[in-house]
């Protein structure tokens, strides 16, 4: 299948060659339709969010109250913070207007008259790509006022973090774009109900939003086609670690994890063989590498292997690698990233990681395994957010699928053995 | 604190959010793109300008691990050490850094020409390892590129 999200067409980002090819098209289309047209359209191709979830996307915005007198919002989540991923950029520097053109179908569709694209602080570059990329769809029409001579009107407001992996989730980044500190809220209210400043709100990751014109321009039908059935349509895969070609491909769903890694990323590097794959970022259970055969990318496959799709972030490790150093690595990372507001969270996060230190150093105790697993399970499930989830999940799995590693790095302990009298 | 030009945005901004709160982190960043850092006279100066408390400045600025409420070097070098870099070779990076410039992560160097930091992952993982300088992301570093950069660097 050719490349839809991310085509190979050289200046796509430019407005007059993206119109050239196509571009805006389907926002033309939209128009012409009912906006619960739209969103039955969306729904009935079966697209799932790309943030992290597979939440269908048709059916979140259904959640959207039709009749409300409070102003509807739409946030796009460009927060792209989860480690091994690096999708959502390729977006916004190779086609921002398929993404704009999705942002305005969506708002059209869920009666929405401003959206915000949050993008992370870190992507300042990339920032001003999308600047750039709104000021020439607004210099020709396509956003503001009376869009296309329609009675539709959109504005849409590019907002920069400032470096923080938690305002990648929903309700912290709607606290950040109200000037807060990014702390999760409670759910419910969810934000479809009660969202940015008390308003409905639907919050779509970025390469979700760019599927939406492929869907109104070729139909739910022909998109349901592409790929895995229940997870349907072209997906993003970045693939880093240990491989010889790293990068961002496209694909259908459902492709082999073993096809990803060799046959899109040229394999491993000096062919050594595979120890270990987290398929979907650093918050994804790790899976071993005898255990790839029939693995693929898409919700059910990974489910059934253990795993999740996550952002699809492939992140490929060989035969010499020290997952406990990696292991150890992911801990310090949620111990930065907690926000500090549940107790589990922000306490659990730091003892993990204290432990995998030890670990890393060979200094553990044995016990120390059980002790790893036990706060793990004691802070998943116990938190306002998924953050203390996403922490728990690659212990959880490790333990599990390597635990010899583990009991490698257990100091041994010195017996001391009853001398008696000495003469 | 900040220029005409600045304050005229501001209020270009007010219009695109339904509360001036909401314009704390675009403002801050103004700041911080003025000024080199964030000083609590910067940030009683937002305050004000925001109408919000100076509490709640602070605290979204200790909040976001970007914005810098002490002076930091004229070049920041942030080097990512997350799993996709760190299979890649990002410690040697590190380790290279530190002995070159002679001083360890997290410190700035004393004539204020340098500020050294370890960052959670910056979305390059494809194209590890990386550090950026400012805006400006270095990928696919070896050693030999690292020094590249920082000879080019005034
Ligand atoms: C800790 C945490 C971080 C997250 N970071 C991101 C992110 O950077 N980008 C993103 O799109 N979704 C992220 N999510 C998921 C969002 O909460 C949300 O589910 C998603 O943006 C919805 O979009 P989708 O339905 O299109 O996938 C994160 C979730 C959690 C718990
Ligand atoms: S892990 Fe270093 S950029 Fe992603």
């Amino acid at each position: 299948m050719e490349n839809i999200i991310l085509p190979n067409i050289p200046d796509l980002h430019k407005i007059d060659v993206y119109e050239l090819h196509g571009g805006y098209k389907a926002l033309r289309k939209a128009l012409e339709m009912k906006p619960e047209e739209v969103t039955d359209e969306v729904k009935k191709s079966n697209l799932r969010g790309r943030g992290g979830a597979c939440f269908p996307t048709g059916l979140k915005w259904t959640f959207m109250p039709k009749q409300t007198m409070k102003p509807k919002y739409l946030c796009v989540n460009g927060d792209e913070s989860e480690p091994g991923t690096f999708k959502d950029r390729q977006i916004f520097e190779f086609n921002p207007h398929l993404l704009i053109e999705g942002t305005l179908i969506a708002c059209y569709a869920m009666g929405i008259h401003t959206a915000y694209i949050y993008i992370r602080g870190e992507y300042g570059k990339w920032v001003k790509m999308m600047e750039k990329a709104l000021a020439d769809a607004y210099a020709k029409r396509y956003v503001g006022t009376q869009i296309l001579g329609t009675g539709f009107s959109t504005e849409i407001v590019i907002h920069k973090g400032a470096g923080a992996y938690i305002c990648g989730e929903e309700s912290a980044l709607m606290n950040s774009l109200e000037g807060e500190r990014g702390y999760p809220r409670v759910k419910p209210p969810f934000p479809a109900q009660v969202g940015v400043w008390g308003c409905p709100t639907t919050i779509n990751n970025v390469e979700t939003i760019s599927n939406v014109p492929h869907i109104i321009n070729n139909g739910w039908e022909w998109y349901s086609k592409i790929g895995a059935p229940k997870h349907p349509g072209p997906i993003l895969v970045g693939v880093s670690g240990h491989v010889n070609k790293p990068g961002v491909y496209e694909m259908p769903t459902g492709v082999p994890l073993l096809d990803i890694i060799n046959k899109y990323a040229g394999g491993v590097i000096d062919g050594k063989s595979i120890k270990a794959v987290i398929p979907g970022g650093s918050s994804t259970p790790i899976l071993r590498g005898d255990q790839l055969d029939g693995v693929c990318m898409d919700a059910d496959s990974m489910k059934a292997a253990g795993s999740a799709v996550g952002t699809a972030g492939v992140i490929v490790m060989d035969e010499d690698t020290d997952l406990i150093q990696v292991l150890t690595r992911i801990a310090k990372f949620y111990y930065h990233e907690s926000c500090g507001q549940c107790t589990p969270c922000r306490e659990g996060t730091g003892w993990l990681w204290k432990i995998m230190k030890k670990f890393e150093r060979s200094e553990a105790r044995k016990e120390d395994i059980d002790l790893l697993l036990d706060i793990a399970n004691n802070v998943e499930g116990n938190t306002i957010c998924a953050l203390g989830d996403a922490a728990a999940w690659p212990i959880q799995a490790m333990l599990r699928r390597f635990r010899d590693e583990f009991e490698k790095r257990v100091k041994p302990e010195i017996v001391r053995v009853e001398t008696g009298a000495v003469a | 604190m900040l220029s005409q030009e600045k304050l005229q945005k501001i209020d270009e901004l007010k219009k695109k959010y339904p509360t001036t709160k909401a314009l704390v982190l675009p403002v801050l960043w103004m700041m911080q793109e003025e000024l080199g850092h964030i000083s609590t006279e910067a940030m009683k100066y937002v305050a004000s300008l925001l109408s919000v408390p100076y509490s709640h400045i602070f605290g979204v600025v200790t909040f976001y691990t970007m914005y810098q409420s002490k002076p930091i070097g004229k070049h920041h070098v942030e080097v990512c050490t997350n799993i996709s870099c760190l299979l890649r070779g990002s410690g040697k990076i590190v380790n290279h850094l530190e002995k070159r410039l002679g001083m360890k992560m997290g410190e700035t160097s004393k004539d204020m020409k340098w500020t050294l930091s370890e960052v959670e992952c910056m979305g390059s993982c494809g194209t590890a390892p990386m550090f950026c300088i400012g805006e400006e992301y270095h990928e696919n570093l070896t050693t030999e590129k690292v020094d590249k950069i920082l000879d080019g660097l005034k």
